[in-house]
């Protein structure tokens, strides 16, 4: 059996990288996709702290971000289209103002 | 055996972030994030979390990541993230940045760990995990499904044609 702290570990590991992809990255899709690569990486230390104290209070919780999830990036991705759509480009140094 | 598993899956897991976050292609990044969520849930898998597991596989590698592809289909036919960003420094200073974060995570979340683990073999199935959400949770799970319809009617009036 593998300790929870390897999972814990690999989740930070994780998550470090979607934070570094969404400073990099100009496309708002893929910076979206690094935003997703994040919540997973919280999921999985949820999972693992759950194991690790021996309740299944945190699998519950990771019910509910996937869920959270769902809704964010039906929203996220209308609005990406709407930009698109009024924009016709599609880097997000170019969204600086709130409306236009 | 474990072991070896784990630390082939975390290969892979850590691997297709890499690759989500540095290829310049967006299809390739959504393709690398699915092959990321699946071995999250053969991580799911091995922690004892079955139904999360499922649920990891259906949720995001099956409907989130369709959702992703097709605005990506629709959007950027082909190559974006072409030409010299105007960023540039302030983008390379991500790296340390990202570096520093993860040392930080390591230590804040390592030096609190004490004690060994306790071996309780803690079932996730779909029943217990259920039944936890029926009774404790039920108010939280009734409210997602509000979420998700205010979601939905929301992405309706966004996406509109002449909104």
């Amino acid at each position: 059996m593998v300790p929870e702290s390897y999972y814990v570990a690999l989740s930070a590991v994780l998550f470090s990288i979607g934070v570094v992809g969404v400073v990099i990255r100009r496309n708002p899709l893929v910076i979206f996709m690094s935003i997703e690569l994040m919540l997973n990486a919280a999921n999985l230390a949820l999972v693992a702290f759950g194991q690790r104290f021996g309740n299944l209070d945190g699998q519950a919780v990771v019910f509910f971000v996937m869920a959270v999830a769902a809704a964010e990036v039906a929203v996220g991705l209308a609005i990406i289209v709407t930009i698109f759509r009024v924009r016709r480009r599609l880097s997000v140094d170019d969204l600086s103002v709130m409306r236009w | 055996m474990a072991y070896v598993s784990f630390f082939v899956i975390a290969a892979i897991a850590v691997g297709s972030a890499l690759g989500l976050i540095l290829r310049p292609n967006a299809i390739h990044g959504a393709l690398f994030l699915v092959v990321n969520l699946g071995s999250v849930a053969a991580l799911y898998l091995m922690l004892g979390a079955e139904f999360l597991a499922a649920a990891q596989v259906i949720v995001y590698a099956g409907a989130i990541m369709v959702l992703f592809v097709f605005a990506i289909m629709v959007l950027i036919p082909g190559k974006e993230e072409a030409g010299p960003d105007p960023r540039r420094g302030a983008r390379l200073l991500a790296l340390p940045v990202g570096g520093l974060l993860l040392l930080l995570l390591v230590f804040v979340v390592m030096g609190r760990w004490s004690g060994p683990s306790a071996p309780t073999g803690l079932s996730g199935s779909a029943g217990a995990v259920g039944r936890l959400l029926f009774t404790s949770y039920l108010f939280p799970f009734e409210l997602t499904s509000v979420l998700l319809l205010a979601a939905m009617v929301g992405v309706l009036l966004l996406a509109r044609r002449r909104a």
